[in-house]
């Protein structure tokens, strides 16, 4: 029987109420009396001399009420980047900088070079239309590879050659690596793209910057994932605005899958409007326009080699991968390619050296930052590709070669050659679980039955893991990290009962307001009810670092734990005043406090009451109110992993690709709430599907972005998806945080795509095509050309 | 985007030479051309309303006439900002050449487009140059023969086609 309450129960989700009744309380249902509306001139051509910005005419226009230009952020900070990461020859990366508006030159289509403020949208867009502008186009740098080629225009002067850095991981195995392959029995390799992507979570931006002149406090309403870092980086680096005088707001957020991390020139822009003009002003970005001004995703051009002995054991991994950062360095971009990509790359196997090569490349198109898996999804991605290309090559069944080569269940805790240690795992019970839940035993009779109906059924199998939870604030300080990872949560617990948790996590899909009070009803044996969850305001909670990189519950969770612990440590010693007891004597279980061995007890209650109405308290050993404050840094990350099974169907002669079935066999640790954990896994999943077969941002050669719309950026939709199985009874709690959580939001996005295209490859092989490999997305034209070529 | 083209005008070389340098009959072969207007004997400016699939917009800007090889040969190019819509930009190199039957007209058409309109109509700017070229080409050859009297003309345009296509009348009486 599943719980009905507490830790590992079905709660349904109190937040859906809300959203599913149209009730939801997003940036842009709120209006600020007086506001005036915001609307950006944006460039249109990918790379030029800004020469002139001309605003006379289009200031006199009516309702105008000003027009913000580049030159009024000449003395202010531009946007800053959270991540330093150093070259191979041990210098810093190149940092360029990112104006919060264009200044002498524009880097991408849509780069911001004026902000009109007036009256209403209508006035402020006809007056940015009528901004002159003399801009000399200059040829765009596009392809990553022309970029560095020596050939190409500069993007940044900073930035010769336009490279950002050349990074090298681990560098000190650098020589043994070349010479095991030297003398690898076989060694498979494999060049391969990470297609870019578009974020499109399904409500755009949104900013209002408001000030109360007053009081001189600065409030911003945004879309964002994480409101406590954006009031830091933006008040201490940009507008130079204190916190105390700087309030940040992030309420119902429609989604973020990363591009909500980042801090954007438009939230700066609304703050300081909101400042020097002494009005309120609102910023609602459509769809169109979010399509050229949020961070995108992926874009690696990767080539892997794999060598192996001739049992298929990996001897060693090398890579050199072109990492795009677009035009601008986002808040992590730097990041993605490297810590959260090289040290993934040991993947669920005991491979003893690696050694991977990064490029960041700046070019003429929109920034590039995390998206939903961030690096782990193109480390995943390229691993599980080569492995399967070696498997076919050396005639060996893809499950057998990776489970030659998994670290075994008694290795743990288990240190890679690439700096991160795992703490626990079971690789072999996942994929014993997938192997019984998606019927490998079944697939050939599944593959006659296709055959019966025309179409080539595939088989794809995928082994990932990730590192989440992301934290260790020591560990992320050394490689480059700017900000500390830790996360805090306030527990207050009201006179008459009821409990308040304040985390410093965000919810913009995942469910907090559930899972939270499930965690800490469990701890006081209170109904989920009697608990409610604030997030996303920075007047209203502690300092905390946001919800990405699947960190919220373990992370976030584990700080809510121990404030929770010291709200029952304190509770119990009120408990033993009030039975005339020693505290070390009382025992609290199920929301009653007793002392052992006697009759007496009290509940938690009438605890909560005496705190707050002291009239018979022990003030001198114990303070009144019942509130407390953790924050909580782990020391590592976590690392759930799982195996995924995709079946497709191609037909030959369309090259269309239907997905038959996906399975999932996850180890995310211990459970909070199975429900939301099935809605994840199926999300991420959602989105690997649409990476591997449907979605690709395009520029053309000359930086314009070609899929600058859902006419021409295909979003998978519910009948390009199949029915998922997801599993997650395989468990191995996490070691070190008080829950034993790993993680799971972002698994499904990273372990599905390899998982897909291996199942296209395998159709196709079993069709007589001898296709070793296909780019994403695996859309008809390429799958029917890849069929057409291999003939 | 690049394409080409070529078809045969009943008129010679001369006077099919004489019409792609008049501002009247450039103004009549553009489509949504609603201004043009003479600065110098090889430069116009332009008002052209276009659209591109959803996007449609009035693009202001200038038309050059360049490689001037009479009369054998010129590059016709045009350059315009749509506001919002973003801005385009193109040309045609044309050539003439004598054959039976009057003169062969060659095109070798380019065409960039940015901004809105790329970011919504790129997929679709390949057709739409096509047809700006077919259409230009098209209604230039009618406009040289002259229609034949009486023909019908289901077009809105008729009445400003009926004045058009006896251009040449006009330019030689």
């Amino acid at each position: 029987m599943p719980k009905d309450s507490g830790i590992g129960a079905p709660s349904k989700r109190r937040e859906d109420v809300r959203f599913l009744t149209g009730a939801g309380n997003y940036t842009d249902d709120i209006n600020v009396a007086g506001q005036k509306y915001v609307v950006f001139l944006r460039s249109s051509v990918a790379h030029g001399n800004l020469n002139k910005v001309d605003t006379a005419a289009a200031a006199a226009m009516p309702g105008v009420v000003h027009i913000f230009t580049g030159d009024d952020f000449a003395e202010i900070g531009g946007l800053p980047c959270g991540w330093q990461i150093h070259s191979r020859d041990g210098e810093p990366m190149a940092e360029p900088p990112h104006p919060v508006l264009a200044r002498g030159k524009v880097r991408h289509v849509g780069d911001p070079i004026a902000a009109v403020v007036a009256d209403s949208v209508e006035q402020a867009r006809d007056a940015a239309e009528a901004i002159e502008l003399d801009i000399e186009e200059l040829p765009a740098v596009v392809d990553m590879t022309d970029a560095i080629s020596g050939n190409a225009a500069q993007v940044h002067e900073e930035a010769p050659n336009n490279l950002c850095y050349d990074w090298g991981f681990v560098e000190e195995n650098r020589d043994a690596t070349m010479e095991a392959f030297e003398g690898a029995h076989h060694v498979t390799t494999l060049e391969l793209i990470n297609n870019r992507l578009v974020a499109n979570p399904m409500e755009p931006r949104v900013c209002i910057g408001d000030f109360n002149a007053p009081s001189g406090e600065s409030t911003l309403y945004t879309t964002s994932q994480n409101p406590h870092v954006i009031r830091l980086l933006m008040g201490a680096f940009v507008l130079g605005i204190p916190e105390h005088k700087l309030r940040v707001i992030a309420p119902d957020v429609g989604g973020g899958f990363g591009a909500k991390i980042y801090h954007y020139a438009e939230e700066a822009l609304c703050t300081f409007a909101a400042k020097t003009l002494k009005m309120p002003v609102k910023w609602t970005c459509d769809r169109s326009e979010a399509f050229i001004s949020d961070a995108q995703g992926r874009d690696h051009k990767t080539k892997i080699e794999l060598a192996l002995d001739a049992d298929g054991k990996f001897l060693a991994i090398r890579t050199e991968t072109l990492a795009n950062m677009g035009a601008y360095l986002s808040t992590f971009a730097p990041a993605v390619p490297t810590w959260l990509h090289g040290t993934l790359m040991a993947g669920t196997y005991t491979t003893p050296l690696i050694y991977c090569n990064v490029k960041a490349v700046f070019t003429n198109t929109l920034p590039v930052d995390a998206y939903r898996g961030a690096g782990r999804p193109e480390a995943t991605y390229q691993l599980e590709r080569v492995i399967d290309v070696a498997a076919r090559e050396m005639g060996i069944d893809p499950v057998e070669i990776r489970r030659r080569n998994f670290i075994p269940a008694d290795a743990y805790p288990y240190q890679t050659p690439v700096a991160v240690a795992y703490d626990t795992g079971d690789y072999h019970g996942t994929m014993d679980k997938l192997v019984e839940v998606a019927d490998f035993a079944g697939f050939s009779a599944r593959r006659e039955a296709s055959k019966a109906k025309g179409k080539l059924r595939g088989l794809g199998i995928c082994s990932y893991i990730e590192a989440c939870g992301i934290a260790p604030s020591a560990l992320v300080g050394q490689l480059g990290a700017r900000a500390g990872l830790f996360e805090s949560c306030t527990v207050r617990v009201n006179a008459a009962g009821g409990v308040v948790v304040m985390t410093g996590s965000h919810s913009h899909g995942q469910g907090h307001e559930t899972t939270f009070p499930q965690v800490v009803s469990e701890m006081l044996g209170m109904p989920e009810e009697m608990i409610e969850i604030v997030h996303g305001d920075t007047g209203r909670g502690p300092m905390g670092m946001g919800t990405y990189g699947s960190r919220s519950i373990a992370v976030g969770g584990a700080a809510m734990v121990r404030a929770t612990e010291k709200i029952i440590a304190k509770a119990t010693r009120i408990a033993a005043h009030l039975m005339e007891a020693s505290h070390e004597d009382v025992e609290f279980k199920d929301g009653m406090f007793s002392v052992a061995g006697t009759d007496k007890q009290v509940d938690f209650g009438s605890v909560a009451l005496s705190a707050y109405v002291p009239h018979n308290y022990p003030l001198e050993t114990l303070e009144p109110g019942l509130e407390e404050t953790a924050f909580y840094d782990p020391s590592n990350f976590t690392y759930p992993a799982g195996a995924y099974a995709c079946e497709v169907e191609v037909d030959e002669d369309t090259g269309v690709v239907e997905i038959a079935s996906f399975a999932a066999a996850d180890d995310f640790g211990n459970i909070i709430n199975p429900m939301i954990v099935d809605g994840q896994v199926h999300g991420g999943i959602g989105q690997g599907i649409g990476q591997a077969l449907l979605e690709n941002c395009v520029y053309d050669e000359s930086g314009q972005l070609a899929s600058g719309s859902f006419m021409d950026y295909a979003m998978p939709r519910a009948d390009d998806l199949p029915m998922y199985t997801v599993d997650h009874s395989s468990i191995t709690p996490c070691t070190h945080n008080p829950l034993g959580v790993k993680g799971c939001g972002e698994a499904g996005a990273i372990g599905s795509p390899p998982a897909v295209i291996n199942a296209v490859v395998d159709a196709l092989q079993s069709g007589g095509h001898n296709v070793t490999h296909l780019d994403m997305p695996a859309s008809p034209d390429r799958v029917w050309a890849a069929i057409q070529a291999a003939k | 985007m690049k394409l080409e083209g070529s078809r045969i005008i009943a008129a010679d070389r001369e006077t099919v030479w004489a019409a792609l340098n008049d501002a009247e009959v450039l103004k009549a072969c553009i489509n949504g051309c609603q201004e043009l207007e003479k600065t110098s004997d090889t430069s116009f400016e332009a008002t052209v309303k276009q659209k591109v699939g959803p996007v449609s917009a009035t693009f202001k800007g200038a038309v050059e006439l360049s490689d001037m090889n009479p009369p054998e040969s010129y590059r016709i190019s045009g350059s315009g900002k749509g506001g919002a819509a973003g801005h385009a930009s193109g040309g045609a190199d044309v050539k003439l050449a004598t054959v039976e039957g009057g003169t062969e007209l060659t095109y070798n058409v380019d065409a960039k487009v940015g901004g809105k309109i790329a970011q919504l109509g790129s997929r679709l700017i390949d057709g739409f140059a096509k047809k700006m070229a077919d259409q230009f080409f098209e209604t230039f050859q009618k406009v040289v023969e002259g229609e034949p009297e009486g023909a019908e003309d289901s077009d809105e345009n008729a009445a400003e086609d009926s004045e058009k296509k006896s251009w040449i009348k006009r330019l030689v009486s």
